[in-house]
């Protein structure tokens, strides 16, 4: 009789015995459908998103979404691509299209992974320690790296860009930067690259470097300011060019370089008063968004804000008018649908869970919000 | 902020412990012919009015149990995160609070970590270990530092006693294990009387491995035709260790006294999580901690005084080497001074009070840029009472913790004061005093560590205490006789748990930068069963059932907004649960355990995309004793994960497939 006590124990134990591993499934797409009509002139087909994920999670995804059917498609790297041992990877940290071709940057994987834009099937991968961003100029996609040569100073390498061939997909050429370069522009066969000098901290990085791109070496330095970030040209070749700060008294900044009358090289003209941590541009506007961390509140100090790339005034402190700010955590990334002026604005939360793609209209009202992978982040559209 | 998490790993230990039978389970017909001499003839010990699990002796020999953690597995409603491998990082977690509720005390010293703290209870080896428990809330005890009324749940960890046979003047043992992994692991115990009232044991191990092995990723798509199917060599994952142990043991006139010096030293890799494209990375770490503890025990007609008195010293060094990342290369350096006295006085028969005072002096030095170099002042004052009337008990505890810190060239934070009451009460039903219900009330809570306030960029000092909130209600049978079967017991508890200002990491800015904040609350609701029984069907032929199960439901109740908002927190299952079954017949003993923990969720959706299968073990083992002339020899062999299960207890932290490991002990 007393052996029923030990019934009781074994039978739950049973029981949940009964729930045994399956095998492991490929990571499958989800789809949702999305409220947007496509126009039927448009030259953009669709979108794809980048998600980050944390840091060793392994949670690197792309999203992608279409015009022509409304749908928007959650993680579709592994299906397409279900052989890739250990999918997409670990912290995207940037995407571009160039020709046909789709070019993530992986930045725990140290690779770049090059798709077929229009079908997202895997046509190869470069191997590039720490890569950072992409960029692309006359057949080459250009990548920066936080780890150049490791002989000079072995404690704090400086960073490097690599080229890439988009045929052959072989590393052509590499220039030693300044440290921790993150992103770059091409400027009249002139690569500008923000250093933040981030693995430094506090003795960040201040410069902007400038390669010669025939020969590709860098030809000067350009002082700006510490720990810069963002580096983006406006259709009148100006560079606008974000600072972090130090996170502690310097702010954020966001600085505009150009080149005088008569002269070729780009020199620091102003600084605009505002924090930034991304941009994006549309017709004579610059669209921005920060995030400072308060001391003092403890709680994070959202902006979103507009800009008149020519006269450099700041037109709007919030683009969004409909009060949808106020449901966004941690914006994270920002994008301008080339036609209709849509902005995307990427809410990466908590950073380990799942984020939310926000796209208002250019009157900064919602038009609809979608459910990403972590930490959505970068936006590059497909063209038709 | 890479190396948030790396102070702490587990160096894997399994080795032969005497057979000392454990005075709780009075299972005395189980000892074998040889092993009569080392027996307690220990009386009962109390009764415990709170839920305690207990592992000791010969059954905790041949659990399969590399460390701590892994015999920590075969408890109720624990769960252990385990990084893989002998070098792996293994946390425990008791009843879904958190690792930092969970207190390890180690001869009746707690272990301290202000760093993070978490405890490594890979430094604690399973060599001389004579018993580990488990106590849910606190022990019933009275007579117990104020720091043992603080935690939300402790493990205790006793060490061997020495017990000298007759005239006997020493006992010394040697133990050689080699297996999987590349694993040599030698230990020698020398066990000396050096006089009637003063015994010295003297322990030392040295753990050497390379902590290679294989695992394997496969998927297969929905049609079943294979995705990928990959196999692989964990890297970096070595591990070279040595532990030195010092025991001194005394009886006085009025009590004993025990003195303790203890030291750890080792390097080891840190194998990382296996992302794509990335199979081994450069971080490594040396640890070297050491301490120093005595306590005293002394009675004087019906006043028991206890003092404890520790100091230890744990050095880091963390270096990421790894080419591709950034380079770091930090030392930290702990210094822990700790005093306790705890009295007890029995006013009348059935009623007695206590009271105790702790002091604690931490201190952490980094060379981490933005570091603060805190120094932590902690003065805890306990009270408590115990209500013993024939079949009823009742303790009441109340504890006082006041925190001070400061900080080098920074202002500090306010002090802080925290009061932590604690109710426990038990009923025996029935007049032999097999069967009870228990019930208990505790309110605990943590500190921010050093690196949630000070760590550079994302601590911050204005955080509060994280609390919890326990409640409980349990039966328990528990009854030895002779007959079939010669013991039976049976405990099931259902609790209630909430914690309330958890510390999580929030993001701040940009790229992976975090600050710490008092977000989180968390409900907890779990059922605890456990059973254990021995059967004596023949002769000599004795059997050992032991079962647990666990149910948890653990779920995020922070705010409505989140996406994760009721959903059941990380790494915490539905349903886990273990069973041992053990057969002795003469010198041989053949031991099965298996274990299963349920499908989780490796963040904080419950989504398809965050969902971790369940994994189960089963593990067997075979020892046998023999002598060779005086000589008392043991020969154990075991397989571990028998059915080779490809398994991640942590995202991206692959375990090891099947693997073996076989010990000679030596004993005269």
């Amino acid at each position: 009789m007393k052996h029923t006590f030990f019934l009781i124990i074994f039978l739950p134990l049973l029981m949940v015995a009964t729930s045994c591993r399956e095998d492991e499934l490929v990571v499958p797409t989800e789809y949702d459908i999305i409220p947007e009509s496509p126009s039927p002139h448009s030259k953009v087909r669709g979108f794809y998103l980048l998600n980050e994920g944390n840091m060793g999670s392994n949670k690197c995804t792309l999203d992608y979404f279409d015009y022509l059917t409304g749908l928007y498609a959650r993680n579709f790297y592994a299906e397409r691509n279900p052989s890739v041992i250990k999918e997409l990877g670990d912290v995207g940290n940037d995407i571009g299209i160039y020709g046909s071709k789709l070019y993530v940057v992986v930045n725990c994987s140290h690779k770049v992974e090059i798709l077929d834009s229009r079908t997202g099937i895997r046509l190869g991968q470069v191997d590039i320690p720490n890569c950072r961003y992409v960029r692309f100029h006359r057949g080459k996609a250009y990548v920066s790296s936080y780890v150049g040569p490791v002989l000079i100073d072995p404690s704090a390498p400086k960073g490097a860009v690599y080229e890439i061939d988009t045929l052959s997909y072989a590393i052509t050429r590499k220039v030693t930067v300044g440290y921790q370069p993150e992103e770059m522009e091409i400027v009249d066969d002139y690569m500008y690259v923000a250093n933040s000098g981030g693995y430094r901290a506090p003795d960040y990085d201040n410069t902007v470097s400038v390669i010669q791109m025939i020969d590709f070496k860098q030809v000067r330095q350009i002082p700006v300011a510490i720990n810069l970030h963002r580096l983006k040209k406006d259709c009148y070749g100006k560079l606008w060019v974000s600072s972090r700060g130090d996170y502690q008294t310097r702010p954020s900044r966001l600085y505009v370089l150009q080149k005088k009358n008569g002269f070729n090289t780009m020199e620091v003209t102003d600084t605009i008063p505002v924090a930034c941590s991304n941009m994006a541009f549309f017709g004579d506007y610059l669209y921005f968004y920060a995030t400072e961390w308060n001391n003092y509140t403890a709680s994070n100090t959202i902006s979103y804000g507009k800009i008149n790339i020519r006269t450099l005034e700041i037109v709007s402190t919030n683009f969004i008018t409909d009060g949808t700010e106020k449901e966004i955590t941690i914006p994270y990334g920002i994008a301008i649908h080339p036609e209709t002026g849509d902005i995307f604005i990427t809410d990466a939360k908590n950073y380990v869970s799942s984020g939310t793609l926000y796209c208002f209209s250019q009157d900064g009202k919602k038009k609809w919000s979608v459910r990403t992978g972590d930490i959505p982040a970068h936006i590059a559209f497909l063209r038709i | 902020m890479a190396n948030k998490n790396t102070y702490l790993f587990l160096v894997s230990f399994f080795l032969l412990s005497i057979d000392l039978l454990q005075a709780e389970e009075t299972i005395d017909s189980l000892k074998t012919e040889n092993l009569k001499e080392f027996v307690v003839t220990a009386t009962r010990p109390r009764h415990e009015t709170i839920p305690v699990q207990t592992l000791s002796g010969d059954e905790l020999q041949k659990l399969n149990s590399n460390s701590i953690a892994d015999a920590i597995r075969y408890f109720s409603g624990v769960q252990v995160k385990d990084y893989g491998g002998v070098g792996g990082i293994k946390t425990v977690n008791i009843r879904s609070m958190g690792t930092n509720h969970t207190g390890v005390d180690y001869d009746g010293v707690q272990l301290g970590n202000a760093q993070n703290g978490q405890i490594d209870l890979g430094q604690f080896s399973l060599d001389n270990i004579e018993a580990i428990s488990l106590h849910n809330g606190q022990k019933s005890s009275l007579l117990q530092p104020a720091r043992d009324f603080g935690n939300a749940g402790t493990v205790y960890i006793r060490t061997r006693k020495p017990i000298f046979d007759n005239d006997k003047r020493y006992n010394a043992r040697a133990n050689i294990r080699f297996g999987s992994f590349d694993l040599i692991n030698p230990s020698a115990l020398v066990e000396l009387k050096l006089s009637e009232t003063v015994n010295a044991s003297f322990s030392t191990e040295w753990l050497n491995s390379s902590g290679k092995y294989k695992f394997r990723y496969r998927r297969v798509n929905p049609a079943g035709e294979i995705a990928y199917d990959t196999t692989a060599v964990r890297e970096n994952g070595d591990i070279n260790a040595t532990r030195v142990e010092l025991n001194l043991n005394g009886n006085m006139s009025f009590g004993t006294w025990t003195a303790k010096a203890y030291n750890y030293n080792s390097e080891r890799g840190v194998p990382g999580a296996i992302v794509n494209n990335v199979w081994r990375r450069g971080e490594r770490i040396w640890d070297n901690n050491s301490f120093i503890q005595g306590s005293s025990t002394m009675s004087f007609g019906r006043w028991t005084t206890m003092q404890n008195v520790k100091y230890a010293f744990y050095r880091t060094h963390y270096v990421n080497n790894d080419d591709k990342q950034i380079k770091v290369d930090n030392l930290y350096r702990q210094h822990e001074f700790y005093f306790s006295t705890a009295n007890q006085f029995d006013i009348i028969k059935g009623w007695s009070a206590s009271a105790s005072y702790d002091f604690l002096w931490n201190t952490l030095d980094a060379d981490v840029y933005g570091f603060a170099r805190p120094d932590r002042y902690t003065n805890l004052l306990s009270l408590a009472t115990a209500i013993n009337i024939s079949r009823f008990s009742l303790t009441a505890s109340g504890l006082l913790t006041f925190v001070h810190d400061k900080l080098q060239g920074q202002k500090a934070p306010g002090n802080k004061h925290v009061f932590t009451p604690a109710v426990y009460t038990s009923y025996y039903l029935l007049r032999d005093k097999s069967l009870s219900v228990r019930a208990f009330y505790k309110r605990s809570f943590r500190m921010p560590t050093f690196n949630d306030l000070y760590y550079a960029d994302m601590g911050n000092s204005q955080l509060d205490p994280e609390r919890a909130t326990q409640y409980n209600l349990g039966v328990l049978y528990d009854k030895s006789r002779r007959g079939l079967v010669s013991a039976l017991r049976f405990s099931a508890d259902v609790y209630y748990n909430k914690v309330k200002d958890k510390i999580v990491a929030y993001p701040k800015g940009q790229q992976f930068r975090w600050t710490m904040l008092n977000l989180g609350v968390v409900d907890i609701r779990g059922v605890d069963l456990s059973a254990l029984t021995t059967f004596n069907p023949w002769q000599e032929l004795f059997l050992t059932l032991r079962g647990q199960y666990t149910y948890q439901r653990a779920i995020d109740v922070t705010n409505p907004a989140d996406n994760y908002y009721r959903d059941q927190i990380p790494y915490i299952p539905h349903h886990s649960g273990s069973a041992v079954v053990n057969a002795q017949w003469r010198g041989i003993g053949l031991n099965y355990s298996f274990i299963y923990v349920g499908a989780r969720y490796n963040q904080q959706e419950n989504i398809r995309y965050n969902y971790t299968q369940p994994w189960y073990t089963s593990d067997i083992s075979v020892s046998y004793d023999f002598h060779i002339g005086r000589v008392k020899t043991r020969a154990l062999a075991e397989i571990n994960n028998l059915l080779s299960q490809d398994y991640d207890v942590i995202l991206n932290y692959p375990m090891p497939k099947r693997n073996y490991r076989f010990t000679l002990s030596f004993e005269i």
